[in-house]
């Protein structure tokens, strides 16, 4: 199967995507940050739909759209970790934006809307030139970098934010640039994995880590691996079973790495009591 | 729709109940608004706003399911958002767990549900038609029988809120307490998710799933900005979203642009409103 470049290109693409949305998840799901990352995997498809309808690249509504919801939810709150119920607002608003945006494009380039709604919320990860992959990748790795670069005053300023601030961690800061790592991997796998599955990606892996492990370093290596695993997986089955798409794969065989581990470790609980 | 809006408001709204469409949404949008502004106060007051969207995503699944099986879509609608329920009463908080497990279930539950519907939908063979009347709603398209299955929907939903209300309110506010006392919380906080997934499967027929927010969560928000009374609280969350769905409908009615766009306008607008005023007036004490 790897004869075929589109093969080629979805596995370079998938792999550090995966390894990325693997890593940092597993500081959302400690940071409890998981709805705020599916808020900015929301909110990526209607900046997608906005830039259709102004006329740019896609890519540039993705960033701009999540990056700019990024920064807001870090000003709101302290810690730079909004409220839920303020981010369940705001990105409801934003989202019936995305509704009059699609209202225009229909309105104007007629039908066009349905195709860019259907790649937009669910990726075409097949589909990726070779370009888009190597872009992809490398986007995928520097977000990657960064996380494990911070890993150690990250830690710190999540399990004890008044400590860091005393060790003279920048907390504040630094949850923002998480949330900007966080803003720019969503928008990077938008295109591959699709606006409403990249969340599978970024809380199973990391759920499922934290419930075979407490160990910090064990449970980022870990959750990366259970992502790739997953993302390599889903990739082979449905380019096996032709009518699987990709993304229901990748997401399946996460979901059940998830189930897999929490249904053991909850075993393990109870035969030690 | 090429309708004008004239400066006599009278006539404006005979003109709006004209439409017998237009008073099968007024009526859906009401019994609707009610629902979600009731339900959504627990909703808000426990802070479940991520395990209430990833249910009215589950119409998703629901919808292509039932298309795919030959069922009608409103019966997917609720098989769906009972079984996530389920799941994530499961691996709810009661299990002992943090709040970070605890999302990444539901985080889990929701891509799960859409990538089964992702799934189901390619098996039907079906591009995403009606993807976006799934996702943004069909306010303008109920029938007079959605109606009257949503009313009792909504009689059902907040007869059994009103049954465990008391307790719920309790075991919501001090947990520790409430389970020293006797009150099962583990089985409220379960009953409680199941009533969340009926009243979201009836309000994302007619809103959309990815608008049920407008009406569940910005007005019990509001609500809660004003006053913490309970009684006080749900009147005003049911007027707020009343009003949210009215105006929306309206001027909907009277422009060529969606309801989605204006009732989350409006629920947003005011929610910032609401949160700025009273941010104010605090700083001037």
């Amino acid at each position: 199967m790897f004869a075929y470049e589109f093969v080629r290109n979805a596995y370079l693409a998938g792999t550090f995507i995966a390894l990325a949305c693997g890593t940092i998840g597993w500081f959302v799901v400690l940071r409890g940050q998981v709805f705020a990352g599916d808020a900015l995997s929301h909110v990526a498809f209607v900046g997608a739909i906005g830039a259709a309808v102004v006329g740019v690249d896609e890519r540039v509504g993705l960033f701009v759209l999540t990056l700019a919801l990024a920064g807001t939810m870090g000003a709101l709150g302290r810690r730079a970790q909004a409220d839920d119920v303020a981010i369940g607002t705001a990105f409801a608003w934003v989202l019936g934006v995305g509704v009059l945006l699609l209202a225009i494009l229909a309105t104007s380039s007629g039908g066009a809307s349905g195709v860019t709604t259907a790649n937009t919320l669910f990726g075409s990860i097949y589909a990726l030139s070779a370009g888009a992959s190597v872009s992809a990748a490398a986007i995928a790795l520097a977000a990657t970098l960064f996380v494990l670069a911070v890993t150690r005053p990250l830690l710190l300023s999540t399990l004890d934010a008044e400590l860091a601030v005393v060790r003279g961690v920048p907390v504040r800061a630094l949850g923002l640039a998480f949330l900007a790592a966080l803003a720019i991997i969503t928008s990077e796998s938008t295109q591959a994995v699709g606006a409403l599955l990249l969340l599978g990606l970024i809380a199973a892996p990391a759920g499922a880590a934290a419930s075979l492990t407490a160990r910090p370093l064990l449970g980022v290596a870990l959750s990366g691996a259970i992502a790739v695993g997953a993302m390599w997986g889903g990739l082979a089955l449905s380019y096996a079973i032709g009518s699987l798409p990709p993304s229901s794969a990748i997401i399946g065989l996460a979901a059940a790495a998830y189930a897999i581990c929490s249904v053991t470790a909850r075993l393990r609980h109870h035969a030690r009591r | 729709m090429t309708a004008t809006l004239s400066p006599d408001p009278i006539s404006d709204l005979r003109q709006l109940l004209q439409f017998p469409f237009m008073v099968n949404a007024l009526e859906a949008g009401t019994i609707v608004a009610i629902l979600a502004a009731v339900v959504g106060w627990f909703v808000v007051l426990r802070r479940q706003t991520f395990a209430s969207h990833t249910l009215s995503l589950m119409a998703f699944p629901g919808a292509t399911g039932a298309a795919l099986a030959g069922l009608p879509a409103a019966l997917g609608y609720y098989v769906a958002c009972t079984a996530a329920a389920l799941v994530i009463s499961r691996g709810g908080r009661s299990a002992g767990r943090t709040y970070g497990g605890e999302t990444a279930t539901i985080g889990t539950v929701q891509t799960v549900g859409l990538a089964a519907g992702f799934l189901f939908l390619s098996l039907n063979q079906a591009v995403l038609g009606g993807g976006e009347s799934l996702l943004f709603g069909t306010f303008l398209g109920v029938t007079p029988t959605q109606v009257l299955v949503l009313a009792g929907v909504a009689a059902l939903t907040i007869a059994a809120l009103a049954a465990i209300g008391r307790p719920l309110l309790f075991a919501t506010v001090e947990p520790t307490v409430a389970q020293a006392s006797g009150v099962p919380v583990a089985w409220l906080d379960a009953g409680f998710l199941l009533i969340l997934a009926l009243a979201i499967a009836a309000t994302s027929q007619i809103t959309g799933v990815l608008l049920v927010f407008a009406l569940l969560v910005a007005p019990p928000a509001c609500a809660q900005q004003i006053t913490l009374r309970p009684i006080a609280g749900l009147l005003l969350s049911v007027v707020f979203a009343l009003l949210i769905a009215w105006l929306g409908l309206a001027f909907a009615y009277f422009s060529i642009y969606p309801v989605g766009f204006y009732a989350t306008s409006l629920a947003f607008g005011l929610y910032v409103v609401l949160r700025a005023g009273l941010s104010l007036k605090r700083r001037r004490n």
